[in-house]
């Protein structure tokens, strides 16, 4: 847990309550960036980063391709794109493209879970929230394949246990989490961090 | 069209053995094929090479550049999976809009008018440019300029033929886009192809060009490149926005596509934005 460099989050049905109160338990000071695909309808502006940012400290924008990621922002794939990250060095950007869509998602969680795999190794913890599909499954096993975590929303307290479920059949290194357990965790591994890091 | 690559374009440093792999599988098709590919955004570059991997019965990337490395035909196959070819009519019929309502009325005050399509694929953007000059009868002293790395693309936008099943759409778009006829007089009907008026074809000049390897080569009013950078990593895209820079005359037009922006961009002071949200851009003087 103290390598994590990014946190990148796979939602859909029933997903937007879950981020909430996932997400409203982080403080703005969060050391590190979050990517976050939520399946969305694709020919409307999503409200998806407006919604979160009122119940939440920390900075939601919608991502916007070649953005640097920071700490503390939660980048939201835009509807109809898919959202990927792209290393630079020591920095990382966002890197968005209107490829067909994988496994009948676009914004594909598994393409958003596999680049973050590539990009950083060791450093991706990847949380599988409520949805109907199967979406972020394998890109979860891509992520654990390269040294990396994955938690998955216990079942009893997803709205729509499919998608949690599906990365723990298919990641037996997966860990069935309840919100809550998640949100202690990623607020002790800041805890824990050497104040430098912190800063 | 043949240039030197840049040496100021470095790449990121690979952590998995797929990105090790596929850093090797890039440098040897740039020296062996001289396309360089090593600046593409990594993240959409690694599906595409998978999807090549599959197709050509190859389980890893080495295996790969082992094929493509000793087969030359074998390459240019794979440069259909390297590049994404898709492209329609109007494609974003607002933005064709706004470049017929503010654009060209402005390239109208020139004796001659240049445009150069980036990244053109298989032609669709130029035949609906040329349509749009046509309307406003400016392409009697146009010259589009469209280049493209992929040959076979661009023989088909060089012919202007396309399947008639895409047509319907092109057509709708074409209205939605402020097109003042029928985009049926523009095309004949032959069989199962939409053929475009060979005589708006004297106004268009294709060619090789890559943003990656290849410098200026004409100055224009307005660099029309939609969908290309998207599929570039930042150094490249800044790459291909200097050409665009140095290519523009004082004033002159950029247009986008709809997920790119230059707020990223080491470029961005130099453009003021005439349409943010359909990113349609214009030099500064
Ligand atoms: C998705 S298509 C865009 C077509 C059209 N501009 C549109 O927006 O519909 C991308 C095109 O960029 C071309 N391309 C890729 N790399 C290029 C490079 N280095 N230089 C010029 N064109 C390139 C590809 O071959 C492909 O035809």
């Amino acid at each position: 847990m103290e390598r994590l460099k990014i946190v990148v989050i796979g939602a859909s049905a029933g997903g937007v309550d879950a981020l909430i109160t996932l997400l409203r338990e982080l403080p703005a000071s969060f050391h590190l960036p979050i990517m976050l695909v939520l399946h969305v309808p694709p020919d409307q502006p999503s409200l998806l980063s407006q919604v979160l940012a009122f119940h939440c400290e920390l900075q939601f924008v919608e991502a916007q391709d070649k953005q640097p990621l920071q700490a503390g922002w939660v980048y939201c794939a835009p509807p109809g794109c898919h959202m990927m990250v792209e290393p630079d060095g020591q920095d990382a950007y966002v890197s968005l493209n209107v490829d067909p869509p994988v496994n009948l998602s676009r914004p594909s969680i598994d393409l958003l879970f596999e680049s973050a795999a590539h990009a950083y190794g060791q450093g991706v913890l990847a949380v599988m929230l409520s949805g109907a599909s199967d979406d972020g499954a394998a890109g979860m096993r891509t992520v654990f394949a390269l040294g990396g975590q994955g938690w998955a929303q216990a079942a009893d307290e997803a709205a729509v246990a499919t998608m949690p479920q599906a990365a723990l059949a298919h990641n037996p290194r997966c860990k069935e989490m309840p919100l809550r357990g998640m949100v202690a965790q990623l607020l002790a591994v800041r805890q824990a961090m050497p104040l430098e890091m912190t800063a | 069209m043949c240039g030197r690559p840049d040496q100021s374009l470095a790449t990121a440093v690979p952590v998995s053995d797929f990105d090790i792999q596929l850093h090797l599988l890039l440098e040897g098709v740039f020296l062996k094929y001289q396309h360089d590919f090593r600046n593409y955004s990594r993240s959409s570059l690694r599906r595409r090479v998978q999807q090549a991997m599959d197709h050509f019965g190859c389980t890893t990337v080495s295996g790969l550049q082992d094929k493509v490395l000793n087969d030359a035909e074998l390459f240019s196959r794979m440069l259909q999976f390297f590049t994404v070819q898709h492209s329609e009519m109007f494609r974003d019929p607002q933005h064709f809009r706004l470049l017929a309502e503010e654009v060209l009325p402005m390239l109208a005050t020139y004796p001659s008018i240049k445009i150069w399509v980036a990244g053109c694929s298989n032609g669709e953007e130029v035949w609906s440019l040329a349509i749009l000059l046509h309307e406003q009868n400016l392409l009697e002293r146009s010259v589009i300029y469209a280049t493209d790395i992929n040959a076979q693309a661009l023989r088909t936008a060089e012919s202007g033929i396309y399947a008639s099943n895409r047509i319907a759409q092109f057509s709708t778009s074409y209205l939605e886009a402020g097109g003042r006829r029928s985009l049926s007089d523009y095309y004949h009907a032959a069989y199962d192809k939409a053929v475009f008026d060979r005589s708006m074809r004297r106004h268009m000049v294709f060619a090789d060009h890559s943003l990656a390897t290849d410098n200026v080569f004409s100055e224009v009013h307005l660099v029309s490149c939609r969908n290309v950078l998207i599929y570039f990593d930042r150094r490249l895209q800044d790459r291909a926005l200097r050409l665009f820079r140095e290519s523009l005359v004082p004033r002159g037009y950029l247009s986008l596509g709809s997920k790119e922006s230059l707020a990223f961009s080491a470029h961005v002071d130099a453009f003021a934005p005439l349409h943010t949200e359909q990113r349609i851009y214009q030099l500064r003087a």
